[in-house]
């Protein structure tokens, strides 16, 4: 059994984000930049999947530009036997993203597709579930737990109410949830191996995907700045001021 | 960007006057760049040349062969509680073996730390000594920012008796880079370098360039300002000390990176010549680095009686290029605080509204990160001292000198203590150079831990 995890090069969760002065995206310059955790989430799990007898290899994939190779080594060293880099210089939307996951599907024949559940920049959380339309397999989304069996997985999820567990056939896409384990930290002498896997390339063009953007962004604001907020003496004094506001 | 203009200017309270650029300060021909942004430039082209580069991995500890010659360098474990207990994911450090092992951490790097003292390297130099510099760069309101200008200043919030200063880096996209320097020989245990560069930002002059404003990153450093007499012996079997591991920093230049790529291209000559460590020092001491060194020896030591005298000196120094024969002596920073009995030093402080409102407000402009779960890296190997004779001695400075209010006192059902906000660290170094008991030791946190400076 194959699986296939895509992964999504995103600004590292440590820095604090900055809006550029123009309003025209957020500031990536001289910026640290990391797998989307949950990805990384997806590619651990689908690596313990693997240790544990149950798959025989891990393909790491990415969309975008050549930095993004950055994060396919990374994956690499992490455990994952090669990498396809899809190249492209223009910025992907969740339903390019899913068309091209799908043409890799087609090539690769993987029996689960594992993606994080959503991307820390944009926080879509589409391009799981449109793949699953698109392929037309069955999904289990925000995975806290999941367990293989009979060309099934059994997957416990988080939802508002408590946790929900689905059976689902495969092949299917599965979307780690933030629970569903803690990724390993890369070994030092698996960076050295990880330079000695494949990483195969393919131009986005050569995939024959409609790509274009459907989405246009306008603008970027970062969130008002709050007030400073005060200090009263008594409860007395709050309630009398959240009724001058109205608020009570 | 290249720089455009110097200005060298004394601050009293409220008022400014120009004086003439010191030629060592003058950067015509010169360029500002983040040097963070200048390493990550540089990263991927040393990659391309062959060279492995392991950012997140600390080197946590040397390795010694059986003749006692270091062999290389002990990664620290990954994945370790606080308690020192293995995690699930827990990863053992491996150790890297190198011929020649090139120590460059910069400042009272912990491993040179080490190595100065297993094969005492500075037995013939006057001790090391440090400052502390803090710098925040700024997002200013369009048309304020005169790209390629830089601006010094000395005095004002600082008393004559504390060494140090301020500098203003005018750079691209309406950024400045403000930053202040303190020497670690400051007297006064109750001083706080970091409430000083609060202070230096409220000077009228500086107000009207930075109100409005915003700040993009903030960060501190440990710098090494003990020059020639300090310099210990660069060499021992199987490794060497380049940069400010070594400690090539110029001070009247406040500028070390020319220093630190010469001494780099130096241990790569010694170590394609001779294949050894030995003959390092020699090396280095015949070069120009030293020469640059030796000509400024006497400025940083002419100012321990004050800025003005300081001033005099500096004057001699540079109109004789070094040439008196005489050499000023290097004293230990932490040796130099007075005892506070009762006293308390009155400085012409300012009521403060420019952010950050306190050091918690500015690291977190440091993107700073520790795994809350992993020991403590900052050890108080004595806390006993703490509470017997340091509190009443000099009032616990290490609750002052650290900019990102590492060090907190507490006090509880268990009695007083001091608690170590570990995940804060900046990894300046200050603590481990100015406690006055020398009881706190920095080591490396998990690898990977830090500050994430941006454009810094």
């Amino acid at each position: 059994m194959k699986i296939l995890v895509p992964i999504k090069r995103v600004v590292d969760y440590n820095v604090r984000v900055k809006v550029k002065s123009d309003g025209s995206g957020v500031e990536t310059e001289g910026v640290k930049m990391s797998i989307n955790p949950f990805d990384e989430i997806a590619l651990e799990e689908a690596l313990r999947i693997k240790e544990a007898g149950n798959a025989e290899e891990v393909i790491v994939c990415s969309i975008g530009n050549k930095d993004c190779q950055q994060q396919l080594r990374t994956g690499l060293a992490m455990g994952a036997d090669r990498a396809i880099h899809v190249v492209t210089d223009g910025s992907v939307q969740p339903l390019a993203a899913a068309r091209v996951l799908l043409k890799l599907i087609e090539k690769e024949g993987p029996e689960i597709v594992f993606l994080g559940k959503q991307a820390i920049d944009d926080d879509n959380s589409q391009t799981g579930q449109m793949l699953a339309a698109l392929w037309d397999r069955p999904q289990a989304t925000f995975a806290s737990k999941v367990e293989l069996s009979d060309g099934k997985a059994t997957v416990t999820r988080e939802v508002d109410a408590g946790l929900e567990t689905l059976e689902v056939d495969l092949p299917a896409v599965l979307t780690s949830d933030l629970r569903l384990n803690e990724p390993r930290f890369v070994k030092l002498p698996d960076i050295m191996k990880a330079k000695r896997k494949p990483l195969d390339e393919i131009a986005l063009d050569e995939l024959d995907v409609e790509a274009a953007a459907r989405l246009e962004l306008t603008a970027y604001e970062p969130p008002p700045k709050r007030s400073g907020g005060r200090i009263l003496e008594s409860a007395r004094e709050l309630v009398d001021e959240l009724k001058n506001k109205g608020l009570l | 960007m290249p720089a455009t203009s110097d200005d060298f200017v004394s601050l009293s309270k409220t008022g400014s006057r120009k004086l003439p650029t010191p030629p060592q300060q003058k950067n015509h021909g010169n360029f500002i760049v983040s040097l963070g942004a200048m390493c990550a430039w540089l990263a991927p082209k040393a990659e391309a040349l062959g060279v492995d580069l392991f950012p997140g991995f600390a080197a946590a500890d040397l390795s010694y062969d059986d003749d006692g010659a270091v062999q290389g360098v002990i990664i620290g474990d990954m994945g370790v509680d606080r308690e020192g207990k293995e995690k699930d994911n827990y990863v053992q450090g491996i150790e890297i073996r190198a011929p020649i092992t090139v120590l460059g951490e910069g400042a009272r790097g912990h491993l040179t730390k080490r190595a100065i003292k297993k094969y005492d390297l500075a037995a013939d130099a006057d001790p090391q000594t440090y400052g502390i510099g803090m710098k925040e760069l700024w997002k200013l309101p369009a048309g304020r920012v005169k790209p390629g200008h830089i601006q010094h200043t000395i005095g004002w919030p600082l008393p004559s008796e504390i060494y140090g200063g301020s500098f203003v880096y005018h750079m691209d996209k309406d950024r400045v880079a403000v930053g202040f320097v303190c020497a670690l020989d400051y007297k006064d245990p109750d001083f706080s370098p970091f409430e000083a560069f609060q202070q230096f930002k409220h000077h009228p002059m500086m107000r009207e360039l930075l109100e409005g404003g915003e700040i993009l990153s903030a960060g501190a450093r440990a710098i090494v300002e003990g020059g020639y007499q300090s310099l210990p012996k660069v060499e021992m079997p199987g490794a060497i000390l380049i940069g400010d591991s070594a400690g090539l920093l110029n001070v009247p230049k406040i500028k070390g990176t020319h220093q630190a790529m010469k001494s780099g291209m130096l241990a790569a000559e010694q170590i394609v010549e001779s294949k050894s460590s030995q003959g390092f020092d020699a090396r280095l001491r015949n070069s120009d680095i030293m020469a640059e060194l030796k000509k400024v020896r006497n400025i940083r030591p002419g100012f321990h009686k004050g800025l003005w005298r300081g001033i005099i000196t500096a004057g001699i120094e540079t109109a004789t290029a070094g040439k008196l024969p005489r050499t000023l002596s290097n004293h230990a920073d932490y040796q130099q605080y007075r005892k506070r009995n009762g006293h308390r030093f009155d400085y012409e402080f300012v009521d403060r509204d420019l952010p950050p409102r306190d050091r918690l407000a500015s690291v977190y402009f440091a993107s700073t990160e520790h795994d809350e779960n992993q020991p403590i890296h900052l050890k108080i190997v004595e806390p006993d001292v703490c509470f017997t004779r340091c509190e009443e001695e000099y009032g616990n400075p290490c609750t002052r000198f650290c900019p990102a209010s590492v060090y907190e006192k507490v006090e509880d059902e268990g009695g007083k203590r001091i608690q170590v906000n570990a995940a804060n660290c900046v990894h300046c170094k200050t603590c481990d150079i100015a406690d006055p008991y020398q009881v706190i030791e920095w080591v490396t946190p998990e690898g990977g831990s830090g500050p994430n400076y941006i454009n810094l």
